[in-house]
């Protein structure tokens, strides 16, 4: 796939990837080597210039998507239940229902007792919880993750790491999750595509085997830190062009 | 906070205080006549003498005020839905609306009031005319200031036009409506108070501006200023009660509604 945008930016380049269903796919890169660009074509946002995109498994797929912005992206005038409710709403599911399972999506992430709370009293780790909840209510085969923690701190981050590997072992859901740290791949997804800028391009895949994940304790293991070498190495190369 | 608070409420009211106390003790010393300049003491007397007769003309000019702000504002927020939805729509009919802004109203009042064969039909097109436009352009501007990422989850699940409208837009643009809402009150009033002066010398009219003219003409110069103090206690007022709505609306989620007094 390929996109160029009416500026005449080519943001990202012959990309061809396969996804398998239930993968948790990770997709790294330096800022503005078109991660969002391609994450929004997936989501069918914005259309792709060249190539296109076949749920050659799954066909219901394509429609069945979650999305998590960056920011938590939440309508402030209304509660955490009401913003949660809402995708199941648009689709026509009456009120009472949408909030009933609103309700026990948010209790999922942690968040019960908070559902009358409006946007503004939330802090910044449980609003994401939120928009994480809103885009898992419709139960979607898969998630698309826009770099969802960057903005929030390191503790909150790891926590939310943790909860949301939780919820992928428990539901496997494909994740497409876009990120800038080194890390936050190596310790979340089992696949990870290092894309490298100017022209946006897949540079190299690595795989982080699940039994390597079993491993107590993984974030202080050994294993994570030689698989966090050759990911930093990869995207060193992705940067400098070499 | 609690003193700044006290001290808001405080400094204006002595210095109000302050400023008539001089100006009975400037009239006194001075002893101008009342025709001249009348203290605020007779003035004060004057209201309570003549409010058989000038509360009615305030009612009056309250349901003019109250007609037009009704109107403009349902008039206002309908068009820039009109305009937020077809893009062809908001560029032929921008330009008139700006058209109708600029041009002075003390300038087409006679005209309207000539057109149009009741009176207070006329003033209330007046006094619409002057309120109608801060509704309507800023009511434009918050419906076009959605969230850009919100606006992509909603089509990401499908929603409709009219999902979209009123879920997304119409709630993002509530804070704008408002703060239009809020000028156009004041506006109404002006507007309303204006076009009676142009028509009220033909007599047939009798609110507060009529008022203020007639006493004008007699030279009940005391009378006069008590029908202004009625005028400016009838804008302070409805710009309090708009502030007072918007505050209640929107306190439990905007940015301009936090916890406090509203502004
Ligand atoms: N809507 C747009 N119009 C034009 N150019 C864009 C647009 N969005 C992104 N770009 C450009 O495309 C490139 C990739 O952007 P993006 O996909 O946001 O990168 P990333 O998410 O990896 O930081 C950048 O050079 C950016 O300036
Ligand atoms: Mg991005």
């Amino acid at each position: 796939m390929a996109k160029r945008y009416a500026t005449g930016t080519l943001a990202v380049e012959g990309v061809d990837l396969d996804i398998a269903r239930g993968d948790f796919l990770a997709l790294l890169g330096p800022s503005g080597c078109g991660k969002s660009t391609l994450l929004r074509m997936i989501a069918g946002l914005i259309p792709a210039s060249e190539g296109r995109l076949d749920f050659p498994a799954d066909a219901a797929a394509r429609r069945s998507i979650g999305f998590v912005f960056q920011e938590p992206t939440l309508m402030p005038w209304a509660s955490a239940l009401r913003n949660v409710a809402l995708p199941l709403e648009l689709a026509g599911t009456p009120r009472r229902e949408a909030e009933a399972r609103a309700a026990e999506m948010l209790a999922r992430v942690e968040l019960g007792g908070f559902e009358h709370a409006y946007p503004r009293a939330l802090s910044g780790g449980m609003k994401m919880r939120v928009s994480i909840a809103r885009a898992l209510v419709t139960k979607p085969r898969l998630l698309l993750m826009d770099e969802p923690f960057a903005a929030l701190d390191e503790i909150t981050r790891f926590r939310l790491n943790a909860d949301l590997l939780d919820l992928w072992r428990a539901e496997r859901f494909t994740v497409i999750f876009v990120t800038h740290s080194v890390f936050e791949s190596v310790f979340l997804a089992e696949r990870i595509v290092v894309m490298a800028p100017r022209p946006g391009r897949i540079l190299r895949e690595l795989a982080v085997p699940a039994a390597d994940r079993a491993v107590p304790e993984f974030r202080t293991s050994a294993i994570y830190a030689a698989h966090c070498r050759e990911v930093s190495h990869a995207l060193a190369e992705a940067m400098g062009g070499a | 906070m609690r003193a700044t608070r006290l001290l808001r409420w405080m400094a204006p009211t002595l210095l109000g205080v302050l400023f008539l106390a001089g100006w009975e003790w400037a009239v006194r010393a001075k002893e101008v006549p009342p025709f001249i300049l009348p203290g605020p003491v007779l003035i004060a007397e004057t209201l309570a003498r003549d409010w058989s007769s000038l509360s009615v003309s305030l009612l009056i000019t309250l349901q003019i005020t109250f007609a037009a702000l009704a109107v403009a504002a349902s008039l206002g927020l309908l068009l820039a839905v009109l305009f937020a939805q077809s893009r062809v729509v908001e560029m032929s009919l921008f330009p008139y609306a700006v058209i109708l802004q600029v041009t002075p109203i003390v300038a087409i009042a006679p005209l309207i009031i000539i057109w149009v064969d009741d009176v207070r039909a006329a003033l209330l097109i007046c006094a619409w005319i002057v309120a109608f436009f801060p509704i309507l352009s800023n009511t434009t501007v918050g419906l076009n200031s959605t969230d850009r990422n919100l606006e992509d989850l909603f089509r990401l699940y499908g929603a409709s036009r009219w999902q979209v409208l009123w879920r997304l837009k119409l709630p993002s643009a509530m804070p704008y409506f408002l703060a239009g809402l809020r000028i156009s009150g004041g506006l109404a009033l002006i507007g309303a108070i204006v076009a009676e002066f142009v028509a009220g010398t033909g007599g047939r009219a009798s609110g507060l501006a009529y008022r203020i003219l007639e006493a004008g003409y007699q030279l009940q110069i005391p009378r006069m200023f008590a029908a202004l103090v009625l005028v400016s206690g009838t804008g302070i007022a409805i710009f309090l009660a708009l502030s007072l709505l918007s505050h209640l609306l929107l306190r439990r989620w905007h940015e301009s509604a936090q916890a406090g007094e509203p502004r």
